[in-house]
């Protein structure tokens, strides 16, 4: 049950990403979450895709440099200060969050955040432990 | 109203010259044969012995030294006295990352200061000027070499070495500096703090020495225009000693070169044929007066034309255009050797690929250097701070070999240009 993001390398040139969501869009690809790191010169671009295999394959095809990285997906009830529970069980128990970002559809009107943790089985063990439920692919339309 | 060092040698007549070009190659190819057995293989490859050079008209039959023969006799293999006898070394940056270093016995460190007060004083310079030397000072041969001059010449000598401005300029105004010896590019970043800071009418220059790197006519009326100064070029490679292997005059067209010490020859970059003088081609040097590193027929890459016309200022020395360009792919950045293979054995040892791109440009009077550097799946990472540390590593690395600073890009595969299936290397955007 592996969760697998897209990472893209992006240049720092105007239209980039427009070229990217155009390859996935003319082959039906529908995207979940998208956020974007940067520095001056260049970024990373993170997806989260209906079909991550499909997806993979064409933006290879197009000479992009890419990278699968698993990352976790946990949806919180869309309501005041949820999310700063969630993240103070997460501090709390010492997990190094890498980067976060959410879900732009908001399945069952939960919000889901994305994890990039530097320790996976760390993240696991404790939520488990403090009985907070990791999404499911079918639970976020992934295929 | 000219100004000599040493008048009875600098304006020596032609057959004067001639005469010692004469005694000393032929003394100087005795030394090298009975003491640097690297180039007494080559003489004997190319079945010449000393008593086949009897005057500079036999200088041709000699083999030529590349920066090659450098690095393959290197440290030691071109020495013609041993260390014992030497006190200086110099260096600069090689080919492929293994440096040249230079070996100066006293005898050689003095002929070379003299050099070097010859082009101060041939710029006006006098016991009573303050002589201002922001070229570094270390391996470098720059600061050294000019320091050594000024003292020759009895200036106030400031040994400032290179970089913080404000202090050079507070220095400049307090002990009245008259004459400044830099970069082209960092007497135009000096004009520009001075400018800047309303500082005009406390400076007291009236001359500058500027070298070690490519200038244009352009930049000299626009440097002397804003520093109310006389700009003047000066030459030199650390192979062949350092800075005032040939200077400017008050005349500024062209280099005198110092002949009492080096044989210049023009060749034909492809053939190794010698060209007669005046027309274009590679500069050669014979050096035939220096003990420790006595290099014989030295190919320079760079290219120019020599000229021997009678000159305003009473010189008699052979004059030298600026470098028009170069017969290899060295590309000089803030005063410092770059060569494209450096850069390329860098990529290569940090996990890079060797397609990359050098764009020089020259950004507020100082050159800049990028390096642009294809992104490969296996440096890619979905985590930033891992890329950031990996580019971080890269320019470490590229300081350490280059010795100055280089901007890292990174690039989308196959976004660096190629013509006909040739990578374009370098991207020279400098208008000088």
């Amino acid at each position: 049950m592996k969760i697998n993001q897209i990472s893209v390398f992006l240049e720092n040139r105007t239209g980039q990403l427009a070229e990217i969501t155009h390859l996935l869009a003319d082959n039906g690809v529908d995207m979940r979450a998208i956020s974007i790191a940067e520095t001056a010169d260049y970024g990373i671009l993170r997806l989260l895709v209906d079909d991550t295999e499909r997806a993979e394959g064409i933006l290879r095809e197009n000479g992009n440099i890419l990278t699968l990285t698993p990352v976790t997906i946990v949806g919180v009830p869309d309501e005041p200060a949820a999310l700063s529970k969630l993240l103070s069980v997460l501090a709390d128990n010492g997990v190094d969050i890498v980067y976060m970002y959410s879900l732009f559809t908001h399945p069952g009107g939960k919000a889901y955040m994305v994890f990039r943790v530097a320790d996976k089985d760390k993240l696991s063990d404790v939520l488990d432990a403090n009985g907070i439920s990791k999404a499911t692919k079918e639970e976020i339309g992934l295929k | 109203m000219a100004n000599y060092y040493q008048p009875e040698i600098e304006t020596a007549s032609p057959e004067q010259i001639r005469a010692w070009q004469d005694e000393r190659l032929v003394a100087q190819v005795k030394h090298v044969w009975d003491n640097v057995p690297y180039y007494r293989a080559k003489m004997e490859e190319k079945g010449v012995t000393p008593d086949d050079i009897k005057s500079c008209a036999d200088l041709h039959k000699l083999p030529f030294l590349t920066k090659d023969d450098l690095r393959e006799a290197y440290p030691y293999g071109l020495m013609g006295k041993p260390l014992s006898e030497c006190v200086r070394i110099q260096s600069t940056s090689g080919t492929t990352g293994k440096r040249v270093v230079a070996f100066y016995t006293q005898k050689d460190i003095d002929l070379w200061e003299d050099c070097c007060a010859r082009a101060i004083m041939a710029v006006g310079g006098t016991k009573d000027d303050v002589c201002h030397v922001s070229y570094g000072y270390g391996l470098f041969t720059g600061g050294p070499g000019l320091n050594g001059g000024s003292h020759k010449v009895g200036c106030l000598t400031l040994p400032m070495s290179s970089g913080n401005t404000d202090r050079q300029l507070q220095f400049m105004c307090d002990l009245g500096s008259t004459i400044i010896c830099c970069t082209p590019s960092y007497a135009e970043y000096l004009a520009e703090s001075i400018e800047e800071r309303g500082l005009k009418d406390q400076i007291k220059l009236k001359a500058g020495i500027f070298g070690a790197e490519a200038w244009s006519e352009n930049m000299r009326h626009d440097i002397e225009e804003k520093l109310g100064i006389k700009a003047y070029d000066i030459y030199g490679l650390t192979e062949i000693s350092g800075p005032g292997v040939s200077f400017e005059c008050e005349d500024q067209t062209g280099m005198h070169i110092n002949e009492d010490h080096f044989i210049a020859e023009i060749i034909n970059p492809e053939t190794g044929e010698v060209l007669p003088e005046g027309e274009k081609g590679e500069l050669v040097f014979s050096c035939i007066t220096k003990e420790a590193f006595p290099l014989l027929r030295y190919r320079t890459k760079d290219i120019c034309v020599l000229t021997r016309e009678k000159c305003s200022c009473g010189r008699t020395f052979v004059k030298m255009s600026k470098p028009m360009g170069r017969s290899d792919d060295m590309l000089i950045v803030k005063g410092v050797n770059v060569f494209p293979s450096q850069i390329e054995q860098v990529l290569l040892e940090q996990g890079y690929p060797a397609n990359y791109q050098i764009v020089v440009d020259r950004v507020n009077h100082s050159d800049t250097l990028e390096v642009m550097v294809e992104m490969t799946p296996e440096n890619f990472s979905d985590n930033l701070g891992q890329i950031t540390e990996m580019e971080k590593s890269l320019v470490a690395a590229l300081k350490a070999m280059l010795g100055i600073y280089a901007k890292v890009k990174l690039v989308a595969p196959k976004t660096i240009a190629r013509s006909e299936g040739k990578a374009v290397r370098i991207i020279d955007k400098r208008k000088i």
